[in-house]
Formats: structure tokens, C-alpha cells, sequence
């Protein structure tokens, strides 16, 4: 059993999903980009769970994706209600925050 | 059964609440669930009375105990404790209040607050059986204040009108300050016994001398302002007569049967507390059997003056139980506990009766009875068998126990029997007096007096017939057994017996019969003849002894004139004096002294240094502010960037560190 792929594999997938939260102008990927970092994790949990023989590995990653599904849930409300107020989902153009 | 006693408090309380929630939509408006659940507890306690009688002896105490939390090493929990002197208490109180809920069917009937007042006796019977079962101090603390409660919402039953409201706080707030002696008393032995509530320990840490005497004493006389308060013992007996603004069936069930026993039952059930405290073993006198030889004589004096023939019961209440604390101050525990039982089933059936009265004729007053013989019968009947218990007549009830209590005091106490039989010629003078006024000559009022209605009258003639028989269970005309001294008698496990049981003496008896017909004979001789009556007014002894008792011996006035005065009026006017000259005084000094100084600290230290400091900050806080206000952007990408270059240097560190 190598542990190593795996890690290799999630750092990759995170930190994709890193530069794509950070970059993407579209609100709705920078949703994906999260689901990306974390399925990332995901991967993490389940890989350390099988290194170390337990089960409580996957019950983590499934609770995540149960988790995720909330959020992804929320998040694309937002974003539909900021595309009926605005006729657009670029989230360069939110700084209403702005201090 | 007997382990599971808990169930027997618990049916009424889930009765009082389901009462209160559905009661109103009922058919019955909620009294048939109280009688329901009343009836229920009574049956259980029934079962666990025989199942107490059928254990093999020496019977052992049956306890269950469950922790509620822990705290400190200190256990807090809730328990039953079950022995002879909880069987008989379950008994009683169940029984009777089964009686006063059947009877007040009829007597509360068409009340405004019918299914309240019904709601109410069932959290009183469940208040009271909580202490029956107790096993710690906290507990029996707990039912002791619902109790309470529920003696002040009943007493004020009819708070439309004024006196009523009064009288509910007037006992309220007498009993509470008894109760703070209480509270103290199970703070001392709950620090005596080694942080413990269990009054099995307490108790036998009493008997064994493992607490110092000095303690003890503190710890029971504390207990004892409780008993004086809940019992309505000398000097605090005053709330019992004002009680009676309540409803007749709370009286018979909370202050004649149950709830006013409630003292004598602490008394019994911690008695290796007294026992030590008060050296009770050594035969002189006590502060138990002083204040309660003292209120039964001060209170059958006073039942002697009354016109409200609910005052009469309640003088004579006070009385009687004065008898009971005075049994258990000279050592006769078993026999102050008889007359405890034997008292709760004729003065409850003398209560009900007058309540019958009551209903008939529209008035308290007995100036306004007479020749109610012939228009209620069975009330008659029923009313002579309660005088003649309380009275002391054999074979009924009160005589075995009275007569029980003056032989316990006859080893020792000899002071304290002739008290004893004093006190029994005086009720049997008073009842003969009662008894006289209501039935006998012709009718002086103006209502039509007529028999009271089954609901009524059925409770008075069960009552009746155990008003007859129940005090043979203390002779040997019941089986070895079944004697009340048998099975209910003060054990602690682990100590030594301690109380010798004195049972039955017939030159005494012969005596307390003698003296108990030569009060009948006298009261009725004042009635009787023509010539001894109007004595209180033509001789000067007697007028003086009559208004001194009309006034209750002064007690209330000097609570309130001599207490309640004292503190408001010399005191409020010396405070005012010391306010107006010697704390104006000084605080307009110290006024114009700080108003120099204030001015000197408003030019130096507020104007320049304080003020400088607060604007200072103002001013750093918003150059700070429109510095800091760059970083915030709006743009939830930057602040994402910051999150994760901050977690990248954290990790970074880490891993460089480690």
C-alpha cells in the first residue's frame, strides 16, 4: 500500500482547486474549485483511513460530502440571487463590502 | 410494593398537572382525577402497609436512593425511606385526603375555582407524601415548603375578599419564620454528620455521640423552630386559628390532619437528633416538652372563648397537637405518633362536620346554630363521635392514645402528666361547650338548616366508624402483630434501641376518664344552670381571664405592637433623626468639600489630561482606522488569498520548528 500517490494526488487536486478559488472570475466555479479542495481532503481521509486500517477515515469523507452538498447548496442560492440582482456573476465587481 | 413507595407521591403530582391542563373540559370539571389518583396512592399505600405488616421481624427499613448529581464529594439525590412510621403516615394522609376530596364534591360545588382548587389538594397530598418518603434532609425540605405553598394558595382560596388574602400570608409568612430555623438546622447537621442529607446517618451519628453535644443541641433546637413554626406550636400557634378563612375540607385536610403534623412527623422521624440534643433520656425538662405542655395548655384555654366553631376545631387542633410534641419531648415516641394517627381521623371528621354545618346554615358562628340535632342527623351523630374521641371517652380513639401519652409521661415526667390531664379535662370541657351550642336548645339562626348532600355525609360516617375503632389498634384487642407499637416504632440500623414502649395503665386510665367526665360534667353544668351563666360578666375574675382570652393573651397585638411597631415606628423616627442631622451633615460637608476639589480636578485633570487622552485615542483610532481600511477590499478573493498565504506561513513555520 503506497501513501504517497495518494497524497501527491490530493496536494495536486487542492491546490488546484486553491489557484482556481483564488483566480476564477466566475462565481459558480469558484464554487467547483472549492468542491475540488474538498474532495482533496476526501481523498486524504480515506487514504490515511486504509494506511492505518480503520474506518473512521471514510465515515470522516463521507461526512464532508455531506457537508459539501449543504454548502454547494448555499452557495449556488447566493449566487443565483446575486445573478438576479446584478445580471452577473463576476465576483470581481462585488465590493459592496468595500471599507 | 415497599421499594416501589416512590410511585405513591408521584401519582398525585402527575394528577395536579394534568388537572390544570384538561380538568375544565371534563364532565367532573377535574375532580374525578383527583379522586382517581388519590384513591390510587391510597390502594398502594394500603398494599405497602399489609406488605410492611407481613415482613418477618425485626423489620428492616426498606431504602431507595437516586443520585441526582454530585458535587465536591457531596451525593444531592432523592429517595424513599420506608418503615413503620412512613407506612402509617402514607396511610393517613392518603386516607383523608381521599375523604376531603370525596366530601368536597359537595361542599365546593358550583365554586369559581373548582378545578383549581381541586388541582391544589392534589399538589398538597403530593407535596405531603414527598416528605412522608424522604430519606434526606433536602427532600423532606422540599415537601416541607410545598407544603406550605399549597397551605397559603388554599388558605386564599377565596382572596376576593381581603381577610382571606391576610390570613394566607399571615401563615406564610409565620410558618417561614419557623422555617428559617429549619434550613439552618439541616445546613448544622449536614455539616455535623460529615456532608451528608441522609437522615438515617444523621441519626445514628447522633445516637453513637460520633457528633459533639454542643452541635446536636444547636441542630435539633434549629429543627425545633421549624416544628414550633409548621405545628403551630407555642409562640407561633397564631396563623393556625386565621387559617380557617380557608375553604372547611382544606382545613380537615391540611390544618387539623396532615400538614400541621408535618412538624410532629420531623420530630418522630429525626428523633435520635432530639433525643440527644435535648438530653430527653434524662428526665428533666425540656424545650420539646415545655413549649408543647405549654401550648396545650394555652390553647385549650383559648378554644373555651371562640364563636366560629372552626376556631374551636383549631384551638383545639393546637392543642392536641401540643400533645403530640409533648409525648415526644419525655421519650413516649410511640404514643405521641399514635395520637398523631388516632388525632388525624377525628379531627378531620370534626372538621367535615362543621363544614356540614357550615353549608347548612350559612354561617361560622355558633350563636347561630342550636337544635341543628334534629334537622342533620347523621352530622349529629358523626360530630358527637369526633367530641367524644377528642374527648378522651373510652373505647374511642383519642382516650387509648391520650392515655398513651400521660402513662409516658407518668416514667419520669411526672410534671408533664398532670399537664397531660389538665389539658384532657379542659377539651372535654371545650367540646361539651361546642357540642352544647350547636345541637342542643333551638335553632337561633336564620337559614334553614337541612342535611348535607351524600358526597357529604358518606366521608363523615366513614370517619365516624374509624373515629370508633382506630385507637384499638394500640390495644390488645388486635392481634401481637398488628399493634401499632409492633410495627411502627423508632429504629435506627446500627444503634441500639433506645426508647422504651409503655403500654397501657389502667389506674390512669381510670383517672384521665374521671377527669375527662369532670370536664363534661362541669361545662355542662354552666349551661345548665342558670345561675353560673353570665359569670364572665357580673364576676372580675372571670371577665378579666375572659377578655384576656378573647384577645388570644395579646399575642397578636404584641407581634404587631410589640414588633412589627417597634421596628417601624421608634426606629423609622431614629433613622430619620440620624439621616436628617447626622448624615445630611456630613454628606453636605463632604458636598461643598468635593465641590472645591471637583473643580480644581475638572481644570487640571479632566479638561487637559483626561480629555487629551480620550481624544488622543479617538484621533489614533481613526488614523489606524483609514489605514487599515486598504486591506478591506470587499473582494473575497484577496481575503481568501491572505487566509491561505497566512496558513502556508503557519505551516511553513511548523514545519520548520519541528
Amino acid at each position: 500500500m503506497y501513501l504517497n500517490q495518494f497524497l501527491l494526488l490530493a496536494a495536486v487536486l487542492f491546490s488546484l482547486g486553491v489557484y482556481g478559488v483564488l483566480a476564477r472570475k466566475n462565481g459558480v466555479l469558484v464554487l467547483m474549485s472549492i468542491e475540488l479542495m474538498l474532495n482533496a481532503v476526501n481523498i486524504n481521509l480515506v487514504a490515511f483511513g486504509a494506511f492505518r486500517d480503520t474506518v473512521a477515515g471514510q465515515v470522516f469523507a463521507l461526512f464532508v460530502i455531506a457537508i459539501a452538498a449543504a454548502e454547494v447548496g448555499v452557495g449556488l442560492a447566493i449566487i443565483l440571487l446575486i445573478f438576479r440582482n446584478r445580471a452577473s456573476i463576476d465576483i470581481d465587481h462585488l465590493d459592496s463590502m468595500k471599507g | 410494593m415497599l421499594r416501589n413507595a416512590w410511585l405513591i407521591p408521584l401519582i398525585p403530582a402527575v394528577s395536579f398537572f394534568v388537572i390544570l391542563a384538561f380538568g375544565k373540559r371534563l364532565p367532573g370539571k377535574g375532580a374525578e382525577i383527583g379522586i382517581a389518583a388519590v384513591g390510587l396512592s391510597f390502594v398502594l399505600s394500603a398494599v405497602t402497609a399489609l406488605q410492611w405488616l407481613n415482613l418477618h421481624e425485626p423489620r428492616h427499613p426498606v431504602a431507595r436512593h437516586l443520585t441526582w448529581f454530585e458535587m465536591g464529594g457531596v451525593e444531592v439525590g432523592a429517595g424513599i425511606h420506608v418503615d413503620g412510621l412512613t407506612v402509617m403516615m402514607l396511610l393517613v394522609v392518603t386516607f383523608i385526603s381521599l375523604m376531603v376530596h370525596v366530601y368536597s364534591i359537595g361542599y365546593m360545588h358550583g365554586d369559581r375555582r373548582y378545578t383549581f382548587f381541586f388541582a391544589a389538594l392534589s399538589l398538597f397530598t403530593a407535596s405531603m407524601l414527598t416528605l412522608v418518603v424522604a430519606d434526606n434532609t433536602l427532600q423532606l425540605l422540599v415537601g416541607w415548603e410545598l407544603v406550605g405553598m399549597c397551605s397559603f394558595l388554599l388558605i386564599g382560596h377565596w382572596w376576593e375578599e381581603e381577610a382571606n388574602s391576610s390570613a394566607a400570608i399571615k401563615a406564610f409568612l409565620t410558618t417561614r419564620t419557623g422555617d428559617i430555623g429549619l434550613m439552618l438546622g439541616i445546613i448544622t447537621l449536614f455539616f455535623a454528620a460529615d456532608r451528608t442529607f441522609d437522615i438515617e446517618t444523621i441519626n445514628r451519628l447522633a445516637l453513637e455521640n460520633e457528633m459533639s453535644h454542643g452541635i446536636v443541641l444547636v441542630g435539633a433546637a434549629l429543627l425545633f423552630c421549624g416544628v414550633i413554626g409548621k405545628s403551630a406550636q407555642f409562640p407561633l400557634h397564631v396563623w393556625l386559628p386565621d387559617a380557617m378563612a380557608g375553604p372547611t375540607p382544606v382545613s380537615a385536610l391540611i390544618h387539623a390532619a396532615t400538614m400541621v403534623v408535618a412538624g410532629v412527623y420531623l420530630v418522630a422521624r429525626m428523633y435520635g437528633v432530639f433525643w440527644e440534643g435535648f438530653s430527653i433520656h434524662d428526665g428533666g425538662i425540656n424545650a420539646v416538652a415545655l413549649i408543647g405542655g405549654i401550648t396545650v395548655l394555652i390553647a385549650a384555654a383559648l378554644a373555651f372563648v371562640q364563636d366560629d366553631v372552626k376556631k374551636v376545631l383549631a384551638y383545639s387542633t393546637i392543642s392536641q397537637l401540643g400533645y403530640m410534641v409533648m409525648a415526644l419531648g419525655v421519650g413516649a415516641w410511640t404514643a405521641g405518633v399514635f395520637h398523631l394517627f388516632t388525632h388525624a381521623f377525628f379531627k378531620a371528621l370534626l372538621f367535615l362536620g362543621s363544614g356540614s354545618l357550615i353549608h347548612a346554615v350559612h354561617s361560622n358562628n355558633m350563636s347561630e346554630m342550636g337544635g341543628m340535632r334534629k334537622s342533620m342527623p347523621t352530622t349529629f351523630w358523626t360530630f358527637m363521635v369526633g367530641s367524644a374521641a377528642l374527648a378522651g371517652i373510652p373505647p374511642l380513639a383519642g382516650f387509648w392514645s391520650k392515655d398513651e401519652i400521660i402513662n409516658g409521661a407518668s416514667h419520669g415526667y411526672e410534671l408533664f402528666m398532670i399537664v397531660g390531664l389538665v389539658g384532657a379535662a379542659m377539651t372535654a370541657a371545650y367540646m361539651t361547650r361546642t357540642c352544647w351550642l350547636i345541637f342542643a336548645g333551638e335553632y337561633r339562626g336564620h337559614a334553614h338548616p337541612h342535611e348535607s348532600p351524600r358526597s357529604m355525609a358518606v366521608p363523615l360516617q366513614i370517619l365516624g366508624v374509624l373515629s370508633l375503632v382506630v385507637g384499638l389498634l394500640g390495644t390488645w384487642v388486635v392481634g401481637e402483630k398488628y399493634r401499632f407499637s409492633n410495627w411502627v416504632h423508632f429504629h435506627v440500623e446500627g444503634a441500639e434501641e433506645f426508647l422504651e414502649h409503655h403500654s397501657f395503665n389502667m389506674s390512669l386510665a381510670v383517672i384521665s376518664v374521671a377527669v375527662a367526665l369532670t370536664g363534661i360534667a362541669l361545662a355542662a353544668a354552666y349551661y345548665q344552670r342558670t345561675a353560673l351563666r353570665g359569670l364572665t360578666q357580673r364576676n372580675g375574675l372571670a371577665r378579666t381571664g375572659y377578655t384576656v382570652l378573647v384577645n388570644k393573651y395579646y399575642l397578636d397585638d404584641l407581634y404587631i405592637d410589640g414588633i412589627v411597631r417597634t421596628i417601624q415606628y421608634p426606629i423609622a423616627k431614629a433613622a430619620y433623626w440620624v439621616n436628617q442631622k447626622v448624615i445630611d451633615g456630613v454628606v453636605n460637608g463632604v458636598g461643598i468639600g468635593a465641590k472645591r476639589t471637583a473643580r480644581v480636578v475638572y481644570d487640571v485633570v479632566d479638561q487637559k489630561g483626561i480629555d487629551g487622552l480620550v481624544n488622543g485615542a479617538g484621533w489614533s483610532a481613526e488614523e489606524g482606522g483609514s489605514v487599515l481600511r486598504r486591506t478591506q477590499t470587499g473582494r473575497v478573493q484577496q481575503y481568501a488569498a491572505v487566509l491561505f498565504g497566512a496558513s502556508a506561513l503557519i505551516a511553513l513555520g511548523l514545519v520548520i520548528l519541528t
